[in-house]
This record gives structure tokens, C-alpha cells and sequence, in this order.
């Protein structure tokens, strides 16, 4: 629901980026969006085709790399995926597992014409 | 072709800036805690029974978001503790940003709880840091036992679950277990405290809050 913004945080934060990297021309940025990030990622891209439109950025492509939930058990160190949200370990039952991956919400990169 | 490593969070903005909320916090001893929930699951009505059973010295304010009106900041004003509406005008959350600007006014060292009213929705609030120790999650009996498996992104980051509107349960078709444990289900370690309107549950919940703004002012409960 609040795509828009996001798309207009990360357009802020490439504005930025520019500046260190002054008569480059970004081609690609590539964002990282884990499954607990609460975003649509069909919506991220609607919003950014819909931002970018008329503006410096128009030929700039989008890239998104879906990060799945993952969590860790305390007790036998096992890592795994969780799946339909249930957290549980499922080599030694623990409930209180932790959550290694998933969250995320980044920029990971731009890509640069040379 | 080459890449540019950026490997930032998107947010980075309005994290830097609740970041420089909670050093403010931290260094008043002020709670902060960030209420989140669908429209209608009874936000504004914990905080009235909350504001109802404070002692009048206890120094407590308020800010409430919602897209439009004043109603809930009036709602809230009844009982003379300092309140604050964020109107948003449209957006679906609140961000650092408008908590820095609505408390500019207000002296923080004057106060010991903030309490922040999200904008009703479960899904945009929950990406937004706004410095606070806290999150928590409302859901109505009223609403779907599932909801914490459909939205939970929330579930996941609160602290504490209130499950309102008990005093309902014998006239809804709500499993009040299955929702617990599908919130257990998402998040293992998370509290929870059933509460209503007309009164059960609500001792309880002005238990925890006491107990977090006692560590807060021990300097036990720190936010990172």
C-alpha cells in the first residue's frame, strides 16, 4: 500500500548516489525485498514505472530479488526455510527459532553504463 | 556494464532519523510505544480506558494518526493528558519524520510515556521505525483468527498482541486459541494480553505498561 513511497525513498537515495558518481548514466537499480517486508512486489513495480515516467530516471530498469523467510534454532543450530509461516525446527521441534532472512528491504546495487 | 555496490536499506532516511528519536528518548527515560491495527480494532478505545485509569500525575502524551479529522485527538483530549492528531492527509502510516515534527512543541524531559496511535492498517506502519521501544499489535475478535498468518509482517516485529473486543466472543464465530496460536505461529515469543472495552484484561495491561516504564527508567530497558 505505501509502494509509492518506497519507490520515491530509493529515486531519493539513487539522487544521491549520482551526485558521487557524477556523468554516469544507471541503467539498472536492483532492490532486495524480503517476504516479511510487506510489500507487493507487482504494486513496486507498477509505482516505479509510474514515478520514473517523464522524469531523469525513465530508462532505468528495475530489478527485485525476493528474499524467503528463514530462521535459525537456537538449540541445534539447524537453518531452515520457513514454510506457511510455521517457525518451528523441524529437526528438533523448537518453537523459539529466530529469523535470519526475510526482512530485508534494500538497495543492493546499481548498474552503471559504461 | 559494471554494478555499484549500494547495499543500503531504502529507509535509510527515516531510520537515520528514529534513530535520533530514540537518543532523545533514551536520554529523557521516555517509553515509547507504537500502536498498530486494522481500522476498528479498538486502538482508540484501549487508550481511552488506558487514559480513564491513569493517575493524573502520571506524565503522559499522545499522538494519534489518521488520514483525516481531529475526532481521535478530541476522543483522547477528555481526560486532560497532552494530545497530538498527525494528520496525514492520504498516507497510510507514520514516519519518523512526522513524530520529530509533532513533538517539536512538546518538552520531552516534562514527559515519561509517549504513546503513538498508528494509522489503522496493518500492513504500511509496520516498515516504518519511529524510534519507539515497542510495537503492538491489535486484533478484534471481530476479525479473522488468521490474520496474523495473513499479515505478518506485524506479528512478527510486536512485542505484544492484544486481542480486544473479548466481552464479543460468545456472539462471534472466533476461535480465540487458533488465533493465539497462529500469532505464536509467526512469532513464538510474543505476548499475549486479551482485553475489552468493558473492562477484562485491561489490570493486566496497565500492568505491563508499568513494568516497561519502570525498566525504562532503570535504564534496564534500553531500544535498539
Amino acid at each position: 500500500m505505501h509502494e509509492l513511497t518506497i519507490v520515491t525513498s530509493v529515486l531519493n537515495q539513487l539522487d544521491e548516489l549520482k551526485k558521487q558518481h557524477e556523468g554516469k548514466v544507471f541503467s539498472k537499480v536492483a532492490l532486495r525485498v524480503g517476504e516479511l517486508a510487506g510489500l507487493d512486489v507487482d504494486c513496486l513495480r507498477f509505482g516505479f514505472e509510474c514515478v520514473i515516467k517523464d522524469t531523469q530516471w525513465e530508462q532505468l530498469t528495475l530489478e527485485i530479488e525476493q528474499v524467503a523467510r528463514r530462521q535459525q534454532c537456537p538449540k541445534c543450530s539447524l537453518e531452515f526455510r520457513a514454510e506457511n509461516w510455521d517457525t518451528a525446527c523441524p529437526q528438533c521441534g523448537e518453537t523459539a527459532t529466530i529469523i535470519i532472512a526475510g526482512e530485508e528491504l534494500q538497495i543492493a546495487y546499481v548498474e552503471v553504463e559504461e | 556494464m559494471s554494478q555499484i555496490a549500494v547495499e543500503k536499506k531504502v529507509l535509510n532516511e527515516n531510520q537515520k532519523l528514529a534513530a535520533e528519536l530514540r537518543d532523545k528518548f533514551r536520554q529523557h527515560k521516555i517509553l515509547v510505544i507504537n500502536i498498530i491495527s486494522s481500522p476498528g480494532s479498538g486502538k482508540t478505545t484501549l487508550l481511552e480506558r488506558t487514559l480513564e485509569r491513569l493517575d493524573k500525575s502520571k506524565r503522559v502524551v499522545l499522538l494519534t494518526g489518521d488520514l483525516q479529522t481531529e475526532n481521535d485527538a478530541k476522543r483522547l483530549a477528555q481526560w486532560g493528558f497532552p494530545v497530538k492528531q498527525i494528520i496525514t492527509g492520504g498516507t497510510c502510516h507514520l514516519d519518523a519524520k512526522m513524530i520529530e515534527r509533532h513533538l517539536t512543541e512538546w518538552p520531552l524531559e516534562s514527559f515519561d510515556v509517549l504513546i503513538i496511535e498508528n494509522v489503522g492498517n496493518l500492513v504500511c506502519p509496520t516498515s516504518y521505525d519511529l524510534g519507539e521501544h515497542f510495537k503492538i499489535v491489535m486484533l478484534s475478535v471481530t476479525e479473522g483468527e488468521d490474520k496474523p498468518l495473513k499479515y505478518p509482517s506485524i506479528f512478527v516485529k510486536a512485542e505484544l498482541m492484544i486481542l480486544s473486543k473479548v466481552d464479543l466472543l460468545p456472539y462471534v464465530p472466533f476461535d480465540a486459541e487458533l488465533a493465539k496460536n497462529n500469532a505464536r505461529s509467526v512469532h513464538p515469543g510474543i505476548e499475549i494480553i486479551e482485553t475489552s472495552s468493558k473492562g477484562s484484561g485491561l489490570d493486566e495491561w496497565m500492568k505491563w505498561l508499568e513494568e516497561k516504564l519502570a525498566a525504562v527508567k532503570s535504564g534496564e530497558l534500553v531500544s535498539a
